[in-house]
């Protein structure tokens, strides 16, 4: 073989191997550039030359390169005819001088070509194998995850608390889980035996239909309303339900399914609980709460110029019948009371409801003027006052009212103004109503906000004591003072004791204020011992309610050995009302008191009670004559002068019982002499000196004392 | 069509082999023989409407290659290649490990018989995994053992999404997957896709979406600035958005082997686009 040649024959091998490469491109895919075809070809075309000229002539050796034409994945068929088309041009080429070299062509390329196609033929079937291997495990794959699937599905569908059914869109039922035949009352078999429709509920409201339509029709997914049904055994069920529509493949609609949840239970415990929520157990009326809320609704948003009325109904003297003839009985009257409410207001369109004990309230939604409310009010009181027998007991009950008309507008304090309201008919001597009077509120407001600042008023020191001389008729000299509360407000100026004492009683805080006022009033005395000629005497106002402070007989006793006081130094005044109203607690602690020394008053004697028997019973040492008796005493000696009569009994009677007689309100020397002449042993007021704080009573003791000193004796002004 | 979550994930699609699907549509149209009467009925429809659809495929197919040299070229040698399809002539395995041996490439498809087939011609080769989800589910991708197995998140990843987009319609919002995707790689990280599109052809475009409707997976072309937008969030590489066959092609255009040359027509659009630093 000659170099020449050889060289020649790579360059034509290049030059078939470009052409080739060129003219298949595109009939195949292969992941090569072209030059890396090209190289590919070239050896391939290099073998199929040797082939060609190979001796023996064994032209089966090109039937690899076919099967390496397929292997590259030149797969295409026409990239098969193109390569014979293009190998029969350029193999006679080569030696075509050489005997037999067109049948050596054919039997080349024939030996290619089915090379090619065995090969072929085998990576079809290994490929189809594969790929149905594939599918075949995809398949089972699939199968055993739709079994799971279907398992899982399954269970739920047989566990479920819950109710689901599956219907086909014409309504027929397929299938109905445990839970749901057990709801329903229906076999499986019973309910596919039905339709959807057939579950139609009298109460359904057109709604819940049409929204089945929509579905059943595609143009919606699900819906979830709340449904009654119709058990097989008759019985009415409240349900949850929620329907949803399943679409095929093409996505249409298939099937429905329903998932039911039975809230009868529920909704029956949510109605008895809402009914107890808004219901007085005992007599059956609405309660605070109902009332409350109808009332917030009418006043929430109310039109303009609309009016409301309250008329609040407490029972008198209840607390009696409970104490007398037991609980039982008295809930038998406050179930009477409220049927008769009930009966008489109720049909007229206003809410009766029972606030709680014997108080009940009637709203008025839509008054015209205080006249509605008062006719409502007058009829309440008529028929709770109409006798009542209970288990054989006749009872007198009566009731009085608090009644508010206004604007729903301006019902803000509505409760509160009523509330205040029946207090007034309570204190007006009940069986009453009283209507609503703002300007009267307003003072009451005042005198509560006077309570609410007295404990403030004690911290901040805010108290003062002035004191009045009282004075001996007999020798005209001092005997003592008595100490009168004061409190010296920051901005609202002196107030009077009148107007605090019953608030600071109502909250207690009269006990510590007590307490100061004895302490203080006790160590003004000690500081003003050495200005009477005999031991004085210190007067305290006490209210009842220090009585009963546990603590009173010690802090008394210590308060006196601070000062150096003897116990009949010092002498408590308390009001005829209070001793005679009072408890056996109160009256011990004064008999306590007594014991040991310290003297009782009774202050404004004659204003109270005119049973003087209880006098006997009391330990009292004195006796102050209230200043009504002192101020029509005219001429001594007229014994037709009634008052003058009436002071000398009580003088006389007050004697015989071993007390002793001060009268208030002297204003006169004609006052003070004809008490004198009754007997009456000291005397105060404006003739003797005024109240006044402790430096002008100081100056006034001390020109008293001067006076005496220098005439030798004490003496009167 | 429903999206992926219109069924509860423990309830499987069914495998019918009577309808065409997409992967082995594919997969004639390159010459393979996975396939069934059904796919072949239907690619030849296709190609009898669209005579130059192999070569649309080859092109497809050529892009992928020189993308994966790409990302290679770029240091990138993580592949999560979705919509993978029938493993079948130079796949991503092949020519990343070509580059670069110690490549690893996950392969997704939702078709179960491509699944199948993938995992049965990979079995025992620890640097590829094959996953079975549909792309409009990326959590579900990015959650998978396997992905998490083979891919090292914390180091740049190639999302291959070549030919499978056009398979995820507008309602099912394929801006929202790729950007799912993008969040969960880190910068440096590529978004590798070709795209149908109908632009120069619309009345066959039409068509052949409506062919495609028969198969599990509809089509949607877009627009080349449609397909630009599908970038978002990612810096397009020269030369952007061209033509298939005009992306990073190697050599002179007539030494092309790949049809790129050969496709007269247009079909479709390619790109990559590289997840920057500063996002």
């Amino acid at each position: 073989m000659d170099t020449v040649s050889a060289a020649g024959r790579e360059g034509e091998l290049a030059a078939v191997a470009a052409e080739w490469a060129r003219t298949i491109a595109g009939t195949s895919y292969v992941p090569m550039e072209l030059p890396e075809i090209e190289e590919l070809l070239f050896g391939y075309a290099k073998q199929l030359f040797d082939v060609w000229r190979s001796e023996p002539f064994d032209p089966d050796r090109a039937r690899p390169v076919g099967a390496a034409l397929v292997d590259g994945h030149f797969t295409h068929p026409d990239t098969l005819a193109i390569t014979l088309a293009l190998l029969s041009r350029v193999l006679p080429s080569h030696g075509a001088a050489e005997p037999g070299a067109s049948s050596r062509n054919g039997a080349v390329l024939g030996a290619l070509a089915a090379g090619y196609a065995s090969r072929l033929q085998e990576r079809t079937f290994a490929e189809q194998d594969a790929i149905r291997a594939a599918a075949m495990t995809a398949r089972q794959e699939a199968e055993r995850a739709a079994r799971v699937s279907e398992e899982r599905f399954q269970a739920v569908f047989a566990g479920a608390a819950i109710g689901i059914g599956l219907g086909d869109t014409d309504g027929n039922i397929l299938d109905a889980n445990p839970a749901l035949t057990k709801l329903l009352g229906y076999s499986v078999e019973e309910m596919r035996s039905r339709n959807v429709g057939e579950f139609m509920h009298p109460d359904d409201t057109q709604e819940v239909w049409a929204l089945y339509e929509q579905l059943i029709r595609g143009d919606r997914e699900s819906f979830r309303t709340a449904k009654q049904f119709l058990r097989s055994d008759g019985r009415g069920i409240w349900t949850h339900l929620t329907v949803s529509l399943i679409r095929n493949d093409r996505g249409e609609p298939e099937f429905q399914i329903a998932v039911i949840e039975d809230v009868t239970d529920l909704r029956q415990l949510q109605s008895q609980l809402q009914y107890q929520a808004h219901h007085d157990m005992l007599t059956g009326l609405a309660n605070r709460a109902l009332f409350q809320l109808r009332l917030q609704q009418l006043v929430a948003k109310p039109p303009a110029g609309k009016r409301i009325g309250v008329c609040l109904l407490d029972l008198d003297g209840f607390k009696a019948i409970n104490d007398s003839v037991g609980h039982g009985i008295g809930d038998q009257v406050l179930v009477e009371v409220a049927s008769r409410l009930d009966s008489a207001l109720t049909p007229r369109g206003h809410l009766v409801a029972r606030l709680g004990g014997d108080e009940f309230v009637v709203l008025l939604e839509d008054t015209t003027d205080a006249r509605d409310v008062i006719a409502v009010a007058e009829e309440a009181l008529a028929v709770v006052a109409q006798p009542v027998t209970v288990a054989g007991h006749p009872f007198a009950v009566t009731a009085s009212a608090g009644l508010v008309e206004r604007a729903a507008a301006d019902s803000t304090d509505l409760i509160r103004a009523a509330d205040i309201t029946l207090y007034w008919a309570k204190t007006e001597g009940k069986d009453r109503w009283a209507i609503f009077d703002p300007q009267r509120s307003d003072r009451e407001v005042a005198q509560y906000t006077l309570a609410r600042m007295l404990p403030t008023a004690l911290a901040g020191d805010e108290f003062r004591l002035h004191y009045q001389p009282l004075f001996s008729l007999l020798s005209g000299a001092p005997t003592g003072v008595e100490a009168l509360l004061r409190w010296q407000h920051p901005w609202l100026g002196q107030i009077m004791p009148d107007r605090f004492i019953g608030a600071a009683e109502d909250i207690g805080i009269i006990v510590p204020i007590g307490g100061w006022v004895l302490e203080t009033a006790c160590a003004q005395a000690k500081r003003w011992a050495s200005r009477f000629v005999d031991p004085l005497r210190v007067s305290v106002n006490v209210a009842m309610r220090q009585l009963t402070d546990p603590q009173l007989i010690e802090r008394i006793t210590r308060v006196l050995d601070d000062n150096d006081l003897r116990p009949w130094q010092l002498q408590l005044e308390l009001t005829e009302r209070a001793v005679i109203g009072s408890d056996r607690e109160p009256l011990a602690a004064l008999r306590a008191l007594a014991d040991i020394g310290v003297r009782i008053a009774i202050d404004d004697f004659g204003t109270g009670y005119s049973n003087m028997t209880y006098l006997r019973t009391l330990p009292v040492s004195e006796l102050k004559l209230a200043a009504s008796f002192i101020e029509n005493l005219r001429a001594t000696g007229t014994d037709l002068d009634i008052d003058a009569q009436i002071v000398r009994s009580i003088v006389s009677l007050a004697h015989t019982l071993g007390m002793t007689v001060t009268a208030e309100g002297v204003e006169t020397d004609a006052q003070a002499h004809t008490l004198r002449e009754l007997g009456c042993d000291t005397a105060q007021g404006n003739y003797f000196g005024a109240p006044g704080p402790p430096e002008t009573i100081q100056r006034l003791l001390d020109d008293h004392l001067a006076h005496a000193t220098m005439s030798g004796r004490g003496s009167s002004p | 069509m429903g999206g992926p979550s219109s069924r509860p994930s423990w309830a499987p699609a069914g495998v019918d082999l009577d309808r065409p699907s997409a992967a082995r549509v594919y997969d004639y149209y390159l010459g393979g023989f996975h396939n069934f009467p059904a796919d072949r009925e239907m690619a030849k429809k296709a190609i009898q409407m669209w005579p130059e659809l192999p070569l649309m495929m080859q092109a497809n197919r050529a892009f992928l290659r020189r993308a994966v040299r790409f990302a290679v070229g770029q240091g990138v040698t993580q592949f999560l290649d979705i919509g993978s399809g029938i493993p079948t002539v130079g796949n991503s395995h092949e020519v990343a490990r070509l580059a670069d041996p110690s490549s690893k490439v996950v392969y997704v498809d939702v078709d179960p018989v491509a699944v199948a087939h993938s995992r049965a011609i990979l079995a025992g080769d620890a640097s590829t995994a094959v996953v079975q989800a549909d792309l409009r589910d990326p959590d579900r991708i990015l959650a998978d053992a396997s992905v998490n197995r083979l891919l090292d998140l914390d180091q740049p990843i190639a999302i291959l999404l070549v030919a499978v987009l056009h398979f995820v319609a507008t309602e099912d919002n394929p801006l929202t997957v790729i950007a799912r995707l993008r969040d969960a790689v880190v910068p440096g990280s590529l978004l590798v896709i070709s795209h149908a599109s109908q632009d120069g052809q619309p009345e066959l475009a039409d068509s052949h979406q409506r062919l495609y409707a028969r198969t599990p997976t509809p089509m949607t072309m877009r627009s080349q600035s449609e397909i630009s937008d599908l970038f978002t969030g990612f810096e397009l590489v020269p030369p952007g958005v061209v033509p298939i066959q005009q992306w990073r092609q190697e050599g002179r255009p007539e030494d092309s082997s790949d049809a790129a040359g050969g496709a007269k027509r247009m079909v479709g659009f390619a790109g990559v686009g590289i997840k920057g630093w500063t996002r």
